[in-house]
């Protein structure tokens, strides 16, 4: 093969790719590629994710007046659980992990596939199967517990909780075996002159990740199973009228839920420094800061959970306890933003799609991250907890930062997973709606809540009318803000602009691809090159595409230019 | 779909003599030290899975010790220490089971496996007379929970012609089903010249006759040792068909009253060992008037061997709870192992294994040997609280 031919190979344009490497329904569905697996997994939460927007879209208009609103109030019970359990076990968990990370880490380590295909397709299935699950219990009695199933009334409501549970069951394996899988990939399976600390931050994240899924998950599917004994049989130990101790189940619970909050955060933060690097055209500032912050997320996120807690009747010392160590939580995420702002300083930024997401989602978590300390400080938790605060809270940090980093990491990688370009104004114009959408929505909440207006209300105090109507407008300007940036996307994938293999200049592995990558991902010995030194790419004309130096013919290879003056 | 794939299930792309390697892998080193990895990995979560049940436990036992002093009395420390030798036994035929296949004599792989799925499957079987005995007795969890302190009756046929259980025939009849459909099948594939899949078959209904050794050996334990003093007297009765409702046999006649001392203890309700709690809990009335051997509320006979219901803590049904819960969780992974051995008992047979290659073996292996491990917590928490 000639230099030319393997040039080519690394960083053109492939019309022969994963995507038509074999064709029909039976090579999709059973598929190993973690490519195909990646597309499925996006589709699958996209779906979700819409699905959980639409019974969002139609809480906000029942609220839209103080009372009597179009639902009746089981109805309204049964539209906020579906909107939380939906959205928290079918399309946020897995999102940006199962989708991203599944396409993504594999080439970004130089590898050809993750350590167990096999195991990874099976991940897909059990998604699909407790999705199913959840969507059954959908269409049969439906699920009025909130997304948390707190005991006792789980145990007593008759709507469908054990289908429910036991779809969030199987939900919890999928995610297991994704962590399993990137655990032990990124552990063997990395180019050999890949040391752990060349590997690209997104790889740090997943890896974090993947220690929260492995330890945490668990302990939810014990959880989970004996709730669905408890209403099968009358196990009696949540059951406080055979026994039991229902606050058990709030720890149980909890003790899983509060880890995989940063299940949702650790990934978008990974994309975050990949977007943040790559569109300042700059080396990440603080790498082993950042690094290791994402591991210190991971465990210290273990030993919070009472913080969900605080009002249940558990001991003052142990609520100090879990209060201090919330506060100490905050420090790693508040290293990763510090460190993001440092590498945009003097950084060549293009204000693409991704950039702009990329920058409202520090804007945006870091309010979001902020006001978890007034919930973390019992002073004001007590007044808090349970209000609007709360739910503006962790919209801020999983609409505004997991969704947004998501958005940004797929309009980053959509010309890599097609071979095409998006069409970059309208894409903007899609951020643009999301995040002002997002905030009209969800500022106007944090007032609420300070102010006293309770969460999973069907209906409320008049004075709030103002707040609410405002916030109803602002989800509906998002719901379209996500449309029209699906829209765009899929138009992109079917009828883009053709795109070479490294359009933007990344330095990353994935980059010395084609576009769309081969069946293999490389079909050519893979150079390993510092993930973040972007003073060693050049932009080729012959390729349209960025390459490294030392890719370029010779007499043409510019000089190095220092990264700083 | 609860049940959990290992991760080594997938490291491999195999063709009966040729190439090993996943063609993701580098080398047959990154593939086994992946799986390797992986496996452990997946065993951690499976100890965490099982760490709600042992936090479960740890709390209600510091709460409320009186519960597991009264309750235990009901378990059978001969059984489960059967159960326990059973599996550190199969333990010792996997890791053997390994060592061979790590020498690539695929035979004693065969050897090793189909024994450890025998020992498996005796080990449910002493769990299915356990399970049964107990539910005749009404001790189940806690919502069904009825115990009276006597036996309830056996009316089936079979269960009445073999003096054993109902609910130990209904256990047994999905393994009776599947070992004569497994010999069947195994002869037919023998006359079909598919001698592979004849021995894999022949392999799976030993396994099952591993259900029956232990069910009828436990069985044969039960009754032999009726009346003993490890453990309250478990002969299920044969009732006598009435139309006034049941005739109980007396069938403890003439036999000597050697009770064990926590039971003494909890039918006298004297000073409890752990300070009166239990006293305080016999003086509530648990329902009606049924004294031992009083025939004026109905025709049943208080079995004089057993703990009177009056005497029990209202949340000793917690403990039977917790009981069930990590007894048929662990049951559940014994299933499952069982069906891993197949799969490697299965590549024995067509000769899979060799030096180079073996890590499938030695990932179930693991497997195994935490489900063993997790049976040694059980059985001193659960069957040796005294």
């Amino acid at each position: 093969m000639s230099t030319a031919e393997i040039r080519q190979k690394m960083f053109g344009h492939a019309d022969k790719n994963y995507l038509n490497h074999s064709k029909g329904f039976a090579s999709w569905a059973l598929t190993l590629d973690h490519k195909r697996i990646g597309i499925m997994y996006l589709i699958g939460v996209t779906s979700a994710l819409l699905l959980a927007g639409v019974f969002a879209l139609v809480l906000r208009t029942h609220l839209w007046v103080s009372d009597s609103g179009m639902l009746s109030d089981a109805m309204y019970n049964q539209m906020f659980t579906l909107h939380g359990a939906i959205m928290v076990f079918a399309f946020i968990i897995p999102s940006i992990p199962a989708a991203l990370g599944n396409f993504v880490l594999p080439m970004m380590l130089g590898a050809k596939d993750v350590a167990f295909p096999r195991l990874n397709l099976a991940s897909f299935y059990l998604w699909v199967c407790g999705t199913g699950f959840l969507l059954v219990a959908l269409a049969t009695s439906g699920l009025d517990t909130g997304w948390t199933f707190y005991t006792p009334y789980s145990i007593r409501t008759q709507t469908s909780v054990v289908y429910a549970t036991f779809g969030a069951f199987v939900l919890g394996f999928s995610s297991i075996f994704t962590g399993i899988n990137f655990l032990v990939t990124v552990n063997t399976m990395r180019h050999p002159q890949m040391g752990w600390f060349r590997m690209p931050l997104f790889l740090w994240s997943l890896y974090a990740t993947a220690i929260i899924q492995i330890l945490a998950t668990p302990v939810l599917g014990i959880t989970l199973l004996l709730l669905i004994m408890e209403k099968l049989i009358g196990v009696g130990i949540f059951d406080p009228a055979l026994g039991g101790d229902p606050v058990l189940f709030q720890h149980f619970f909890w003790f899983y839920s509060h880890p995989a909050v940063y299940v949702m955060i650790l990934p978008a933060m990974g994309i975050i420094s990949e977007l943040i690097a790559v569109y300042s055209q700059k080396k990440i500032f603080g790498y082993t800061f950042i690094a290791f912050s994402s591991v210190a997320i991971a465990l210290l996120g273990f030993l919070v959970w009472g913080h969900h807690l605080f009002t249940s009747g558990q001991s003052h010392v142990v609520t100090l306890i879990f209060s201090a160590i919330t506060f100490s939580v905050a420090i790693p995420s508040a290293v990763k933003v510090f460190n993001w702002l440092a590498t945009l300083y003097k950084g060549s930024i293009l204000l693409c799609t991704p950039m702009c997401y990329a920058l409202s989602f520090i804007f945006l978590f870091g309010i979001g991250g902020l006001t978890g300390l007034f919930l973390g400080a019992l002073s004001t938790d007590i007044h808090l907890h349970d209000t609007y605060f709360v739910v503006a809270h962790f919209h801020f940090v999983m609409v505004g930062g997991t969704l947004t980093a998501m958005l940004g990491g797929v309009f980053h990688w959509w010309p890599k997973m097609f071979g095409r370009m998006y069409n970059d104004l309208l894409g903007r114009v899609g951020c643009f709606l999301v995040f002002s959408g997002f905030n009209l929505t969800f500022f106007p909440q944090f007032v609420m809540g300070a102010r006293g207006m309770p969460r999973r209300y069907a209906s409320y105090d008049p004075e709030f009318v103002i707040f609410h109507q405002w916030s109803t407008v602002g989800a509906f300007v998002l719901g379209a803000g996500i449309v029209l940036s699906v829209v765009v996307l899929v138009y992109a994938a079917l009828y883009g602009r053709k795109v070479t293999g490294n359009p933007f200049s990344g330095a990353s592995l994935e980059w010395q691809t084609s576009s769309p990558p081969s069946f293999h991902n490389f079909d050519h010995p893979v150079v390993m090159h510092d993930p973040y030194d972007f003073g060693d790419m050049v932009y080729d004309e012959t390729l349209d595409s960025w390459v490294h130096r030392e890719f370029i013919e010779p007499d043409r290879r510019p000089e190095p230019v220092p990264a700083h003056h | 779909m609860a049940v959990a794939e290992p991760a080594h299930d997938t490291d491999h792309d195999h063709h009966e003599h040729g190439e090993f390697i996943a063609h993701h892998f580098d080398s047959a080193e990154q593939q086994y030290d992946s799986g390797k990895l992986g496996i452990w990995v997946f065993l951690v979560t499976e100890v965490l899975f099982f760490s709600g049940l042992f936090v479960a436990y740890t709390l209600w036992r510091s709460h409320h010790p009186e519960i597991f002093t009264q309750a235990h009395v009901f378990l059978d420390k001969v059984l489960g220490g059967i159960n326990t030798v059973v599996l550190l036994f199969s333990s010792l035929t996997m890791a053997w089971g390994v060592r061979a296949a790590q020498m690539g004599r695929n035979r004693v792989v065969a050897q090793m496996t189909l024994i450890t799925m025998v020992c498996a499957a005796m080990f449910l079987g002493i769990k299915a007379v356990e399970y049964s005995h107990k539910w005749d007795l009404g001790i189940k969890p806690a919502s069904l929970w009825h115990y009276t302190g006597e036996h309830t009756a056996a009316v089936g046929p079979l269960a009445v012609s073999l003096g054993i259980s109902d609910w130990l025939v209904t256990l047994s009849i999905i393994p009776a089903i599947l070992l004569i459909a497994f010999v069947v099948v195994s002869v037919v594939l023998r006359l079909m010249d598919k001698p592979v899949w004849s021995t894999f078959s022949a392999g799976l209904a030993i396994t099952v006759g591993g259900y029956f050794l232990g069910a009828v050996g436990g069985q044969l334990y039960m009754q032999a040792s009726e009346g003993s003093s490890s453990h309250a007297s478990r002969a299920p009765v044969v009732l006598h068909a009435s139309s006034a409702g049941y005739q109980e046999q007396d069938h403890v006649a003439g036999q000597e009253k050697a009770v064990d001392s926590h039971a003494a203890d909890a039918k006298a309700g004297e000073a409890h060992p752990d300070g009166n709690a239990a006293d305080e809990h016999a003086s509530n009335d648990h329902g009606t008037d049924a004294h031992a051997g009083d025939s004026g509320h109905g025709a049943h006979a208080v079995d004089p061997h057993l703990p009177r219901k009056e005497d029990l803590d209202q949340d000793v049904r917690i403990f039977f709870s917790i009981y069930y819960c990590m007894t048929g969780l662990h049951a559940f992974h014994i299933l499952g192992g069982i069906a891993f051995l197949a799969w490697i008992f299965y590549r024995s047979l067509v000769g899979h294994w060799r030096p180079d290659y073996f890590g499938p073996v030695d990932y179930v292996g693991l497997y195994w040997h935490l489900v063993d491990l997790i049976w040694i917590y059980l059985f001193p928490m659960l069957y040796l609280i005294d």
